[in-house]
């Protein structure tokens, strides 16, 4: 078999079983509260974990100026509760702008 | 319906990092099904770039797997989050299962009440699927002709949705904050040290601040 097969098989099969055997456990066991609870909460940690790594870093270092610009920028227009298309443009944009003016 | 409209706008940012995913691949030298089968069946941006990534490196097959799955192990845990949301019937805990990304599943948690809980899942899910697999076709037939696609500043816009989309879950929970701050401060500071994919992971050791709640009144 070709490499590009093997991984793809790989990849998919494990990634749909890692997607699957949460929604199984959910149902077949009976979960504690205190588990929900942790992993409700675990969910916005990793969220936030992915947010805070993908604004700052690329490939294990550091991402440059213009990213977090951008993502700042855009978070700021989220606190102040603009609308999710102003947040998303609004960071687009920044970073955009901010690469056109030559910072990384 | 607010719903469609707030999905679009992440729909047509994952086209766009799709197409570049398509043409980043084929750019490196993969013929064009290796993308295009492969979003199609994987199905999870970062760990399909990252696979291509190694692969195009001289990495191996085996690298190549592992570094997906590494960063896909995240779903399980958003699997279990987003249990209730998409129901115990057989066939959408089948399909559902499949369409569970970062922001599918952000986006549902972010709506208040169950009903649109569940609407958001699937809209959003069943979109952002045939969005994304329609950019990844396109990008790898148009190959390199796109330029870079950092010069749009997309790669802002992504952690800027998730922003917008955590945001209310932070704004109303003290203990669910001062957890997913731990857990960023842990998973930046790994991040030059260890492999893609590990600093999150590592980043639920914040959840050792999660209290457990004061006992209300016997229901």
């Amino acid at each position: 078999m070709n490499a590009s097969v093997v991984v793809i098989l790989a990849l998919a099969l494990g990634t749909y079983a890692f997607r699957l055997v949460g929604l199984v456990l959910h149902g077949r066991v009976e979960i504690p509260a205190r588990a929900q609870e942790l992993a409700s909460a675990g969910a916005v940690v990793l969220l936030v974990a992915l947010l805070a790594t993908g604004a700052l870093t690329e490939s294990g270092g550091f991402a440059g100026w213009a990213r977090p610009a951008g993502v700042l920028a855009g978070g700021v227009l989220a606190w102040r509760r603009a609308p999710f298309v102003v947040v998303v443009l609004g960071a687009a944009a920044t970073t955009a702008l901010l690469r056109l003016a030559g910072a990384g | 319906m607010s719903l469609v409209r707030d999905s679009s706008l992440v729909w047509l940012a994952s086209g766009i990092v799709g197409v570049s995913f398509g043409a980043v691949s084929v750019a490196g030298g993969l013929p064009v099904w290796v993308p295009v089968v492969m979003s199609l069946v994987v199905y999870a941006g970062s760990a399909q770039f990252s696979a291509v990534g190694v692969l195009l490196a001289g990495g191996g097959p085996v690298a190549a797997a592992a570094t997906g799955l590494l960063l896909n192990t995240r779903t399980a845990a958003f699997g279990l989050a987003v249990a209730d949301i998409i129901g115990t019937g057989r066939a959408s805990r089948l399909l559902g299962a499949h369409l569970v990304t970062d922001e599918t599943v952000a986006f549902a948690l972010a709506q208040s009440d169950p009903v649109r809980q569940r609407r958001a899942f699937w809209i959003s899910g069943l979109g952002l699927f045939a969005v994304w697999n329609t950019g990844v076709l396109a990008g790898a037939l148009a190959g390199g002709a796109l330029g870079d696609t950092a010069r749009y500043g997309l790669d802002a816009a992504f952690p800027a949705v998730l922003v917008a989309l955590v945001l209310p879950q932070l704004r109303a929970d003290a203990t669910v904050r001062r957890c997913a701050l731990l857990g960023a401060v842990v998973a930046l500071a790994v991040t030059p040290a260890v492999p893609a994919g590990v600093p999150v992971l590592l980043a639920l050791a914040g959840l050792f601040l999660h209290r457990r709640r004061p006992v209300e009144a016997a229901a």
